[in-house]
């Protein structure tokens, strides 16, 4: 892989492919993410997208390739290193990936508990994250007593709480009507500002034209030379 | 670590069913395990006592001088194995044949003759092994001239401590089963919270939670049902104890089959047991859930 001299890469995808049986979900993909883009992975579904995020916080390994990731080239992170490459990461799921039988706070707190932060400090941070995507009134909650777009935040609340390096969304305003849609939009466009890396994929054209931002389109599994997509 | 703790006590409460009979099959293991220690504590603490109390009764011929007799004596004192020995001679013996029957004075009013014969009493060096000290020395002792019989009532210790053996042995290998099979159960356990909770687990890798932050509330749990399986079985012993014991109070045997309960040192010893089979039995089915 051609070593990068810039230093504002945080992601660099070479050759990268993943196949599932003979197909190809990803095909010879090259790719440079630099701190502070603000990406959408777009596509028409089965794309593709959803593969790509996984393979950068190693939930699939690669078919053939290299990703480089903060310094960490993926091939080479040991299962025991998996933990400290996914705590730079923030990650919205699809599916949100609540733990229904534990509370709000509780499922906010997993992230600070898992890297070690004292409970003093979770009780706050927590709160805080909570406030910032308004939704503390639900503290005690549990996920499946909460509407869509409710869950949807508790999961940009999670996704945001350890101050990650990247934040990954996964079709964030997927089944959300437009309102809730703009309250999540906004709380990634204010991670953003915060200094933060933000990859979207989504099929969701509304959502890419409302923010200025870098966008790749995926076609198949191939990345597309961008044609200057009609925004 | 009390994060840990917390969590799992947590998680125990949410899943009380499955822990309540794990802990419950653990507190019959740990309770049979004990009981058998007990058992053997006793016979043990028996049987120490028998052997210090073992003595060799040697009888002397009639007729023998009293020369003979100082001779003999100091032949006995000098074979291995004696530690003291005491002369009870025929008079001695019929006085207190005499005082022991004072209302059948009558029986002994028509002796012509002591019909007793002299008696050496020899005391034994405590007894190593087996019986056969007690017989190597019995018949020593009997081939002394001027010697008639020898008698020793512990005769049927030593078929007894074999049988003792064998017994201990079967002990043994049954208090590993029973302690094996804690361990599976555990085991068991673990893996059927382990895969109630998958989903839960996938998620916290997600979010970067490492091997170990996922295992320690399991061996926290694990551990705390060896703990409660323990201390649960121990107790449950003790207090059958006290109920026996307290029952033998009002017979007759007490002084003869004074039961002690086992001492605190040996309790916390099964109790440990416990926790070891909580942690190994977390210990393997982690291993082999994890395995990749
Ligand atoms: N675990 C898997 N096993 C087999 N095939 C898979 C697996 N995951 C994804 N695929 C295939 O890879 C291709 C890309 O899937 P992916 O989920 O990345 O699409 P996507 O672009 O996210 O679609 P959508 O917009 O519907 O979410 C699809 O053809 C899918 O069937
Ligand atoms: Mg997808």
């Amino acid at each position: 892989m051609p070593e990068s001299n810039d230093e504002n890469t945080i992601i660099r995808m070479f050759r990268v492919y993943k196949r599932y049986g003979a197909q190809n979900a990803l095909a010879d993909i090259n790719l440079d993410i630099r701190r502070n883009d603000f990406l959408f992975v777009n596509g028409p579904s089965g794309a593709g997208k959803s593969t790509l995020l996984k393979l950068l916080y190693l939930g699939e390994p690669v078919s053939e390739g290299q990703i480089l990731i903060n310094g960490m080239n993926l091939s080479r992170v040991s299962r025991k290193r998996i933990p400290d490459l996914r705590r730079t990461f923030g990650i919205i799921f699809q599916d949100y990936k609540l733990i229904s039988n534990k509370t709000v706070f509780e499922n906010i707190a997993l992230v600070l508990e898992v890297s070690g932060h004292k409970s003093k400090y979770i009780q706050k941070k927590v709160k805080s994250v909570l406030r910032t995507v308004g939704m503390e009134s639900k503290i005690d909650a549990y996920p499946p007593t909460l509407s869509g777009g409710e869950q949807q935040r508790i999961a940009v609340a999670r996704a945001i709480t350890g101050d990650p390096k990247i934040l990954l969304a996964d079709e964030p305003t997927g089944s959300l009507d437009a309102e809730s849609a703009m309250i999540i939009l906004n709380l990634l466009k204010e991670y953003h500002s915060g200094g933060g890396t933000v990859i979207i994929a989504t099929h969701d054209k509304e959502l890419i034209r409302s923010i200025r931002g870098r966008i790749i389109y995926l076609q198949d599994g191939q990345l597309q030379i961008p044609k200057a997509i009609e925004v | 670590m009390i994060f840990f703790v917390k969590r799992a006590i947590k998680d125990m409460n949410g899943n009380r069913f499955i822990n309540a009979v794990t802990i419950v099959t653990i507190a019959l293991s740990i309770f049979i395990v004990s009981a058998f220690g007990l058992f053997f504590h006793n016979v043990n603490n028996l049987m120490d006592t028998w052997k210090k109390g073992v003595r060799i009764l040697a009888y002397v011929k009639k007729h023998t001088k009293e020369s003979q007799i100082t001779e003999l004596k100091d032949k006995i004192q000098a074979t291995q194995g004696v530690a003291s020995l005491t002369f009870i001679s025929k008079e001695e013996s019929l006085n207190q044949m005499k005082d022991h029957m004072k209302r059948q004075a009558a029986i002994f009013k028509k002796l012509k003759e002591n019909p007793l014969p002299d008696v050496f009493e020899i005391q034994m060096v405590g007894i190593q092994q087996g019986m056969d000290d007690i017989e190597i020395l019995a018949t020593r002792i009997e081939s002394l001239p001027h010697v008639s019989s020898v008698e020793y009532g512990q005769k049927w210790l030593g078929r007894f401590m074999t049988m003792f053996n064998l017994i201990k042995f079967s002990g043994f290998a049954l208090c590993g089963t029973f302690l094996m099979a804690s361990v599976f159960i555990v085991a068991n356990t673990i893996r059927l919270l382990f895969y109630s909770k998958q989903e839960e687990i996938e998620i916290m890798r997600l979010v970067g939670a490492s091997d170990n932050f996922i295992k320690a509330p399991f061996y926290v749990e694990g551990i705390i049902q060896g703990v409660l399986g323990g201390v649960i079985g121990v107790t449950a012993l003790l207090i059958t104890y006290l109920l026996i014991s307290s029952n033998m109070e009002q017979g007759i045997l007490v002084d003869f089959l004074s039961i002690r309960f086992l001492p605190i040192k040996i309790c916390l010893g099964i109790i440990l047991c416990g926790i070891v089979a909580g942690w190994l039995g977390c210990y393997l089915s982690l291993k082999q859930i994890l395995k990749y």
